[in-house]
């Protein structure tokens, strides 16, 4: 009786690293983040989104100076 | 609109890149690293929907002030929500492509994002259809209403009552309470919230825009 137990329990255990390595088993992109390559990425898309900002920025600035070129010739009339 | 809150969206979206692709996510079958998609595919219907709330919330003023400032609102938000949806909609198909095998399957979800896409591009039909600037506003502002209602239904309603391929629906788990991993609700939160703040502007400029215009062509 004790024979089985212990054989069970360690039939059993043998199933660990089994179920462990299910998370590492699904392939990622560590490759990319081992060599630094994905700050690239990153840049890139960092400097994309800066760039429409920088363009949303401007056309509100334009918008403000039309805005205030209105204001200063209705109030000139 | 403050520049202190168009500098805050703008410096929330560019975090959300950073850490959408530097940060730690749960390791999935299937989805791999797509899963970072949360934060660009998913903002973009967070935003779409904040934005289309706001142009209820034109509609509704409008019916109530006939003021045409109140649908100057509306329609540039339904017009700025368009813009988002129809991101989100092509985003949806890129990383449905390496997911599920093809750009688009019959799923619920899908078609009814597409059906509130053309829901709203009715409206803007509905608009070209009438001449006279205060019935266009009364009569689209009604239809708003409905608009937004159909949106909510085809979107957020139907796809729970029906099985489904996409994430939140048909009994896959979504982004919800349950299932939104810690590290990601870090840059998924701030990224809705930046975009939203995003979609704000644009809708901010486009209607100063509008008001410029009509005070120089009448």
């Amino acid at each position: 009786m004790k024979n089985k137990k212990t054989l069970i329990s360690f039939l059993l255990m043998l199933l660990c690293p089994a179920l462990l390595t299910q998370a590492q088993d699904v392939e990622m992109a560590d490759a990319m983040r081992d060599n630094g390559k994905i700050y690239v990425v990153v840049a890139v898309m960092l400097i994309i989104f800066a760039g429409l900002a920088l363009y949303l920025f401007l056309i509100d600035r334009k918008v403000s100076r039309l805005e205030k070129e209105i204001k200063n010739r209705t109030k000139g009339l | 609109m403050k520049n202190w809150l168009k500098f805050l969206g703008v410096l929330l979206v560019l975090y959300s890149i950073a850490g959408g692709l530097l940060l730690q996510v749960p390791r999935l079958p299937i989805l791999h690293e797509t899963i970072r998609n949360l934060y660009f595919h998913v903002t973009m219907w967070f935003a779409m929907m904040a934005v289309f709330i706001a142009s209820m919330y034109g509609s509704i003023r409008f019916l109530g002030s006939s003021d045409m400032k109140h649908d100057i609102l509306a329609v540039e938000s339904a017009r700025v929500g368009m813009i988002f949806g129809i991101l989100g909609l092509l985003t949806g198909m890129v990383w449905a492509n390496y997911t599920w095998g093809a750009p688009w399957v019959n799923d619920a979800k899908l078609n009814g994002a597409a059906g509130t896409m053309l829901v709203y591009a009715a409206y803007f039909l509905l608009r070209n259809s009438v001449d006279d600037e205060q019935k266009k506003a009364r009569i689209s502002a009604v239809y708003n209403i409905f608009a937004l209602v159909m949106m909510f239904v085809f979107i957020m309603v139907l796809p729970r009552m029906v099985d489904s391929l996409h994430p939140g629906n048909g009994g896959n788990p979504g982004f919800g309470t349950y299932d939104l991993d810690k590290v990601m609700r870090l840059v998924f939160y701030p990224a809705v919230v930046g975009w939203i703040i995003i979609a704000g502007w644009i809708i901010n400029i486009r209607i100063r825009m509008q008001k410029v215009k009509e005070l120089v062509f009448g």
